[in-house]
Parts: structure tokens; sequence; C-alpha cells
């Protein structure tokens, strides 16, 4: 079996973001950007795959500018065999990068495509469903446990009310959510290798696809802030309080 | 102009959020028709008929529909949408996992998360775990969008019920298929929907503290327990207790924090709260900061006390 794996780069997570000057963008300037966490999961999925023989060829791609090329070597130290830049200098949104992949899915003819279940940066949660549907393929969302067997697939989906699991055939899209593995860390020997490694580049414009986002983002703000809180000296206060706020809902 | 709007459902009953869906869709011009599919969902169409602001239900029935999976949902969805301007799903597991779907069957960008209206093409959506608010402009012919209900009012009753249009199913793809769904916690109120919260974090530090803890301090209230990823990752709860930028986001009257640092992937499912209480024991918590009643101390003393005080 074969799986591709789908990655973007974002602003790590642990860094908080704040609004351009002119309030029209999200200011990225010189901020760290790693792999999507939910990617990571992803591609860590398709390795464990890859080891336990259910797999035998791993490949990740990511879509966007050069700079994309630190998380593709992330993903190739972590245990990914082969890896694929689409490139384009230009932002692309959900929509533009489903139809990308779906030209490499087409030419690589995966038996699964892992993606993260939504980016943490844009938040949308759409690409890898975009991208079922594209393909006519089933769809996994949100998964937290896969089990291949054959050509179908097990998987456990977070759905609000708890727990769901579907059996899909292949080939499908699956996206990973935050429970279905914690990815390694690559050792140093793989990540110097993975330095070495040549990343095979598409340019996006020969695809013949349409990039041009649907969307425009007319302005960016911080949230509001909530009013200074305050402190209380003992229990009894808190009791006293909470007591006063529920009886207010009555 | 006229939108439609997907509702979710057991097949039984209407989801508890369709009013402030329907809120929503009452912030856009022209007419509201809800669509209704399932299987043997016929007193679903019937309750959405009787929603204020509803111009007609169309109802979808079908076997292939019972389990509500994206796939078959999808085919009828995107063939009924392309006659609307505007289409809408709750942004939550359902809607989430259906909307983008049906938009790229449709060829258009999808809207996710809504949090404002404010005309037929520019939207307010949180991105970055809900610490911006982006505005955006889709001028997509038809604009297939999630909604964040907790943003928005409810819709009441209408007096006089709207028709019933029974469409034809569409096929069964036959490519997905349920095997099981494992309900966890039926035995608390809806946390999407609870009006108190109490959730708890790691600083519990074990499922049997979590519950020995807080399901008292819960019911003194009919409040629904939520948690953080860190206590669903350590099995104090299920994962539908878990609120954040992947769980759920909930806009309850009172949030009781207990536990909780207050991490920016938490905070993101809390912002809609009114009243956010914190109890933990570090004072430079972000949680004790951002918290309108915050409360330093160590929680197995302070809760089992706070219990037996709200108890009296
Ligand atoms: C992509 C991504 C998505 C995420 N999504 C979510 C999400 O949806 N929801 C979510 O919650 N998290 C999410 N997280 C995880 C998040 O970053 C935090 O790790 C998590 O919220 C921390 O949970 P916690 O507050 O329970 O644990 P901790 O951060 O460990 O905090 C425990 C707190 O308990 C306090 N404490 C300990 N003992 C006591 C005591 N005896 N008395 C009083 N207080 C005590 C401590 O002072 C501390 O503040 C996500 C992370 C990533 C990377």
């Amino acid at each position: 079996m074969k799986v591709l794996v789908s990655i973007k780069r974002v602003v790590d997570y642990q860094l908080q973001v704040r609004p351009t000057a002119d309030g029209l963008a999200v200011d990225t300037a010189g901020l760290k950007m790693s792999m999507n966490p939910f990617d990571e999961i992803a591609v860590e999925e398709a390795v464990r795959m890859r080891e336990a023989g259910i797999a035998d060829e791993a490949v990740v791609v990511a879509c966007g500018s050069a700079a994309c090329q630190d998380v593709l070597r992330t993903a190739l130290a972590m245990g990914i065999d082969r890896a694929v830049l689409i490139v384009a200098e230009t932002p692309l949104q959900p929509l533009a990068v489903a139809r990308l992949l779906k030209v490499l899915a087409l030419r690589e003819a995966p038996d699964l495509i892992l993606m993260g279940k939504q980016a943490i940066d844009d938040d949308a949660a759409q690409t890898p469903q975009m991208l079922a549907a594209m393909l006519g393929w089933p769809q996994a969302t949100f998964a937290s446990k896969i089990e291949v067997t054959g050509m179908q697939a097990n998987v456990a989906r977070e759905v609000d009310a708890g727990i769901e699991i579907v059996q899909v055939s292949l080939p499908a899209v699956i996206s990973a959510d935050l429970r279905l593995n914690t990815p390694r860390f690559a050792s140093l020997p793989n990540v110097m290798k993975a330095r070495r490694a040549v990343i095979e580049q598409i340019p996006a414009e020969g695809t013949g696809v349409d990039l041009a986002p649907r969307l425009e983002t007319l302005s960016v703000a911080e949230i509001p802030t909530r009013p200074q809180g305050v402190r209380l000296a003992s229990v009894k206060v808190l009791a006293e309080r909470l007591q006063q706020a529920w009886r207010a809902l009555q | 102009m006229s939108t439609l709007v997907i509702v979710e459902h057991d097949n039984q009953r209407l989801h508890p959020h369709t009013r402030a869906l329907l809120g929503a869709a009452s912030r856009l011009a022209g007419e509201v028709d809800v669509l209704v599919i399932g299987h043997s969902c016929s007193t679903v169409a019937e309750e959405a008929a009787t929603l204020e602001g509803v111009t007609r239900v169309r109802w979808v029935d079908a076997v292939h529909y019972s389990d509500l999976l994206a796939e078959n949902l999808a085919m009828v969805v995107a063939q009924m949408a392309a006659a609307y301007r505007h289409v809408l799903l709750p942004a939550t597991a359902f809607g989430k996992n259906l909307a983008p779907r049906v938009a790229a069957m449709l060829d258009v960008a999808q809207v996710s998360d809504i949090v404002g209206i404010q005309d037929a093409e520019h939207f307010v959506r949180p991105i970055y775990a809900g610490s911006l608010l982006e505005t955006v402009r889709s001028r997509e012919p038809v604009g297939v969008m999630t909604v964040r209900c907790s943003a928005f009012m409810p819709v009441g009753q209408s007096a006089n019920a709207a028709p019933i249009v029974p469409f034809s199913a569409g096929p069964d793809m036959g490519v997905v298929r349920l095997l099981q769904r494992v309900r966890i916690d039926a035995t608390h109120p809806q946390l999407a929907n609870a009006r108190v919260v109490v959730a708890g974090g790691r600083g519990l530090g074990s499922a049997e503290a979590f519950h020995r803890l807080l399901d008292p301090l819960a019911a003194c209230f009919g409040a629904a327990i939520a948690a953080t990823r860190a206590a669903v990752d350590s099995n104090y709860v299920g994962n539908d207790c878990q609120v954040g930028q992947t769980g759920k986001i909930v806009a309850p009257d009172i949030y009781i924090a207990v536990g909780i640092s207050g991490a920016a992937q938490h905070i993101a499912g809390i912002r809609g709260a009114k009243l956010v209480v914190a109890i933990n024991k570090d004072p430079e918590a972000p949680l004790i900061r951002l918290a309108d009643l915050a409360l330093v101390g160590d929680l197995h003393e302070v809760v089992p006390q706070l219990t037996e005080m709200l108890q009296r």
C-alpha cells in the first residue's frame, strides 16, 4: 500500500500572533515556523504504517513557498521515504490546495491520503474533505485510530457525542485528530540525512490548477480583551459570588 | 436571494443549536429553507417546520442517510445547494465534516466557523485558535459556511408550521459504513448548550479525583462537565468533554475551570463564556489572569469546601 501525507507550514503553535499595524493581515514576519501539529500526527501515522509493513511507501507533500522545504525535511527525518514540494509563491486557500493535491494524487495513485484535520493558522478544517470530494473518495475525518486491513480501513472518529467507528473502502482520505498518536522526535542522524535528501519540486503554475484566492481577507483584529477580573480572598467569597451569579440566571 | 440551512439531528430530534443556526440564517436576506436529510426522520422535519423564519422544509428520507455519512449526504446537498445564495451548516463535527465536501462539489470556497454576518458577502471568523478575528469577503455564487452557533441569537417558535416538501434521495455511494457509535457520558447535560460548565484539567491528577471533586460541584448547578486536552489524554473523561481549538466551543453563563493552566488552545473554546471562574494553585497561570473570578489555592482543599458551601 502507498500512503501520501500532506503537510502545511504554519506559525509555531506556541507563539502568539498579532495583526499587522494596518490591520489588514496577520503579522507573521520573523516568527518561528513549524509543521502544523495535526499534520505531524499524520506523518507519524504514515511512518508507523511503513514500519508495520502496512505501507510499502510513504510520500509527503507540501504546497507553498520554497521555505516549506524545512517541514518536508522534518517529515523525511521522521521516516517518510520521499518528499514533493508543489511550489507556489502566492498564498493558497484550501480549495486551491485540494486541487493541487488532486493532481499529485492522480499521478502518485496512493491507496491512502493522510492529512491533519485542520491547520492551526486559518483553523479552516476543509482541505481533506475537499480533496476527498474532488477524487470521489470516502473520507474519515478527525481520526483517533486507524486500522487498515486489505483495501479497507476502520477508523475511530472523534465526534461531538464521543467516538464513531466507520469503515471506509480504500482509496480514502483520512484526517488526523490529536489523539491518533504522539509524533516522534527525529534522531540527529536522520535529521542530517534528511538535509541532503532531494525534494522534487513541481511548479504549481504548471499544473493548470486555478490558484486564485476566492476569499479576500479585509481585516484582522485582536479579539476584545475581557475586563480585568478579581482575585478572591477566600472560598467563602467565591461561594457567595457563584450563588449570586447562579441566582441571576434563574 | 435565499438560504439553505442543513440541520443536524439524530433522526428523531433536531440538535438544540438549530435555533441559533436559524438565527444566523435570519441575518441574511431572503427566504430560509431547511434541509432535513436522514432516515425515518419525519418528526425532525415536523419540528423544523415550527421554527421561526423557516419558509419551507425540504425533506429527504432514505435508509442510506440513517447514519448521516457525508459521502451520501453531500450528493444531495450539493445538488440542492446550487439553487441557493447561501448554505449554512453548524460548525460541529457533523457540519465540519460535510460542508467542505459540498463546497468542493460546487467548486466554491467554504467559510468556516463564522461568528458574525455583516451582509451577504462579509463574514467574521476566528483564526489562530480564536486569538484573532478575521473579516472575509466571499463573492462565491453559493456561500457555503459553517456557523459557530453560540455566537447567534436563537429564533423562537413560528405561529404557522412551514410546508414540508419531500425531495427525492440521491445514490448510495457504498464507500463507507458506520460500524459503531460510542457515546461516552450521557449522564451530564449537553456540554454545547449548558448554562453552567465545570471543567477540569491535568491539575486534578487522576480520573478518580476528577469525578470525586467535580461531579458534586457540577451537580450544584446541574452543570455539564468539560475538560482540557491533557485531562482527556489522561483518560479522566471522554473526548466528548474536550473544550478548545480542537474540541467543543462553549459559551455558558458560568464556566468554572479547576486545575487548568489556560493554554491558548483551551481558551479558544471558552471565549464566549460570560463569567469565567478559575481555581488554580499557580497565581501566574494564564487562566487565573484571564478569569473574572480567580481563586488561588489547592483544588483538593478548595473544591470540597466550595461544594459544601454551595450545597447549603
Ligand atoms: C494543535 C493543538 C491543539 C490543542 N487543542 C486543545 C484543545 O482543544 N483543548 C485543550 O484543552 N487543549 C488543547 N491543546 C493542549 C494545550 O496546549 C494544553 O497543553 C492543555 O490545554 C493543558 O491542559 P491543562 O491545563 O489541563 O494542563 P496543564 O497545562 O498541565 O495545567 C494544569 C494546571 O493545574 C494546576 N494545578 C496542579 N495541581 C493543582 C492543585 N493541586 N490545585 C490547583 N491547581 C493545580 C497547575 O498550576 C496548572 O496550571 C492543544 C494543543 C495543540 C498543540
